[in-house]
C-alpha cells in the first residue's frame, strides 16, 4: 500500500465512494428490474401504477386495460342530469405513460399463473411479474335478474352503472320519454358500488323532468329497507326541490324483468316504466373469479387491508370495489384511489425488502350532487385496527353536510378534477 | 487511521446523510397520499381546492388542528381533522411543508 503513489489512492478511494453511494440504492445497474403488472386501469390500478413509479421509479409498470380511455362514473350521473357531457368525464391514459413511464397495454387479461408469475393477455402475449395488482371492477349478476339474461334484453334496460357508452345511452332514452312517462330505477341490495350513486342518479333525472317534463315521475325501487348512504339529505332534497317528482319504495324485490314491455314484476306489485333503468346485483370483476382470487360469498375478493394482498393468492394484491370491503368502508373510487396507494406502497416495500407500513390511514370523501350544482357529502377517515385487524372508521371522525349547497359543488368538481389527475395525470 | 479507512468511513457517513435525505417519513408520506384525492398529488391541486405542499408546517399544522377543534369553518376539513392525532397531524404538516410548491 505504502508504494501506492498517494495521488492515486486518493482516486480510487473517490471511486469506491462513489461505487458505494450507488450501492445506497437497492438496485444496481447488474441486477434485472422488479416489475409490477397491474391489471385494470380505473381508479385503483391506474392509481396504484402512477404511485409505484412516482415513488419507486426504478420499479418497471406495466399496465393491462381493455378500454381505450377512463370514463369518471363519479358525476357521470350530471350526464343524465344534462348538465354535465360524458366527454369531459374522460382521460386517455397517454400521460400515465409519457409523464409517468407506466408501459400501457390495450388487452384484457384472462388468465393469471401465481406459480409462474404469468398474466396471459386476450391477444395471446404472457406478462411476467414480480407482484401483480388486480384492480377489476365489478361484474353484473345478470343470473340473479330473471329476464335480464340476454344480450338484447340488457341492450333495453340499461344499467348506466359503468359510465360510458351506457350512460350517453340512458340520457337519450330520457330524452325520448315523453312528458307524462315513468322513469323506474331499480337498486340492488347492498353492497353494490357507489352507496349513493342511485339516489344521487334519482335526483338527476328529477332535475331534469322538473325543468323538461315537468308531468313525468322518478319512481325508485329499492331492494334495501330503507335508503342507504345520506338518507335525510336526499329525501330533503327530493321534496323541496322536486315536491311530487320522486316516489320512493323499498324493500322492492325483483321477480323478473319483462324487457320487451319495460316491465319490472316484484314482489307485490308490477311496474310498467317508459325508461327502466335496472342496476344489477354485483360482483368482483370476471378475472378475480378465473384466477381464484374470490374467496367471500363467491362474489368479493378478501385482503390484509395492510398491504391489499389476497388472502388467496401471496403475491398478488388486489383493488378497489372488487375487494370484501372493511366495516364502513364504501365501495367507492376515492376508496379505490386510496386502496393503490396503500397497495403501491407495501409493493414497493415488499420488493425493496422492507418491512410494510402495518398502520394504514386513508380517508374518504363521497359527494351526490342533488341538482346541477348543489352537492351533499359523506366523510369518513379508516384506520388499521390491530385487533380487529382491519381497516375501522375512526370514530368521532367523518360525517355529513348539514344541507346541499353550492359551495360543495364547486369542490366537488375539483375534488374530480384532483382524483383524476391524481389517478392518471 | 489509514487513508483507506478514512474513505470508508467518509463513504458510509456520505451513505447515512443520502439515505437521510431521501427517505424521510416514509408512513406519513403514506397517509398524505390519501389526501392527494382532493388537494393534489404530492398536494399540487389542479385548482378549486388549495394546494398544501410547500406551505408552511406551522402554518398547516395550526389549521389542521384549528379544523379539529371547530375553530375553523370547514364544509368537510373539520370532519377529517378529527381522523388524526396530533402526533399524525405533526408528521402530515411536516411532509407536505417538505413537498414542491
Amino acid at each position: 500500500m505504502n508504494h501506492i503513489p498517494r495521488r492515486r489512492l486518493l482516486l480510487s478511494a473517490a471511486a469506491a465512494t462513489a461505487a458505494s453511494l450507488a450501492g445506497c440504492a437497492v438496485h444496481t445497474a447488474s441486477t434485472p428490474k422488479a416489475r409490477v403488472v397491474v391489471i385494470g386501469g380505473g381508479f385503483g390500478g391506474a392509481t396504484a401504477a402512477k404511485y409505484i413509479r412516482l415513488w419507486a421509479p426504478e420499479i418497471e409498470v406495466v399496465l393491462v386495460e381493455r378500454e381505450a380511455a377512463f370514463v369518471s362514473c363519479p358525476l357521470s350521473n350530471l350526464v343524465l342530469g344534462g348538465s354535465e357531457t360524458i366527454e369531459n368525464l374522460t382521460t386517455g391514459y397517454d400521460t400515465l405513460a409519457r409523464k409517468h413511464g407506466v408501459r400501457v397495454v390495450r388487452d384484457e387479461a384472462i388468465a393469471i399463473d401465481a406459480q409462474k408469475k404469468e398474466v396471459r393477455l386476450a391477444r395471446g402475449d404472457t406478462l411476467r411479474y414480480d407482484r401483480l395488482i388486480v384492480s377489476p371492477g365489478i361484474d353484473f349478476r345478470y343470473q340473479d335478474v330473471p329476464g335480464l339474461e340476454s344480450p338484447q334484453a340488457q341492450a333495453r334496460v340499461l344499467h348506466a352503472w359503468k359510465a360510458g357508452p351506457q350512460t350517453v345511452a340512458l340520457r337519450r332514452q330520457l330524452e325520448a320519454l315523453p312528458d307524462g312517462g315513468v322513469y323506474a330505477l331499480h337498486i340492488p341490495k347492498v353492497p353494490y358500488r357507489c352507496p349513493p350513486g342511485p339516489y344521487e342518479r334519482a335526483a338527476q333525472v328529477a332535475a331534469y323532468f322538473k325543468q323538461h317534463k315537468p308531468r313525468a315521475k322518478v319512481l325508485v325501487l329499492d331492494a334495501n329497507p330503507d335508503i342507504v348512504s345520506k338518507k335525510g339529505l336526499f329525501l330533503k332534497a327530493w321534496n323541496e326541490l322536486y315536491p311530487g317528482l320522486v316516489e320512493y319504495k323499498p324493500n322492492s324485490n325483483i321477480v323478473r324483468v319483462d324487457a320487451a314491455n319495460n316491465t319490472l314484476e316484484l314482489e307485490f306489485e308490477t311496474v310498467r316504466a317508459g325508461v327502466l333503468n335496472v342496476v344489477p346485483p354485483q360482483q368482483a370483476g370476471q378475472i378475480a373469479h378465473s384466477a381464484g382470487l374470490v374467496n367471500a360469498n363467491g362474489r368479493w375478493v378478501t385482503v390484509n387491508f395492510q398491504s391489499f394482498e389476497a388472502t388467496a393468492a401471496a403475491g398478488i394484491h388486489v383493488l378497489g370495489d372488487a375487494t370484501l370491503s372493511a366495516p364502513g368502508m364504501p365501495k367507492s373510487g376515492f376508496m379505490a384511489n386510496n386502496h393503490g396507494k396503500v397497495a403501491a406502497d407495501a409493493v414497493i416495500a415488499l420488493i425493496q425488502g422492507r418491512p410494510v407500513n402495518p398502520e394504514p390511514i386513508i380517508a374518504n370523501t363521497c359527494y351526490s350532487f342533488v341538482s346541477a350544482t348543489d352537492v351533499v357529502h359523506v366523510a369518513s377517515v379508516h384506520k388499521w385496527n390491530a385487533t380487529q385487524k382491519t381497516l375501522v372508521p375512526v370514530e368521532g371522525a367523518g360525517g355529513l353536510s348539514p344541507a346541499a349547497n353550492a359551495l360543495e359543488g364547486q369542490y366537488a368538481k375539483a375534488w374530480a378534477r384532483n382524483i383524476w389527475a391524481d389517478a392518471l395525470l | 487511521m489509514s487513508l483507506q479507512r478514512i474513505a470508508l468511513s467518509t463513504t458510509l457517513a456520505l451513505c447515512a446523510a443520502g439515505t437521510q435525505a431521501q427517505t424521510p417519513d416514509l408512513q406519513a408520506r403514506a397517509w398524505a397520499a390519501s389526501c392527494a384525492a382532493c388537494h393534489g398529488t404530492q398536494g399540487q391541486s389542479q385548482g378549486g381546492i388549495p394546494s398544501i405542499a410547500g406551505v408552511d408546517k406551522t402554518t398547516l399544522l395550526d389549521k389542521l388542528k384549528a379544523y379539529r377543534d371547530g375553530k375553523l369553518p370547514a364544509t368537510v376539513m373539520h370532519q377529517h381533522a378529527k381522523g388524526y392525532t396530533d402526533a399524525e397531524l405533526d408528521r402530515l404538516a411536516t411532509h407536505f411543508a417538505a413537498q414542491k410548491r
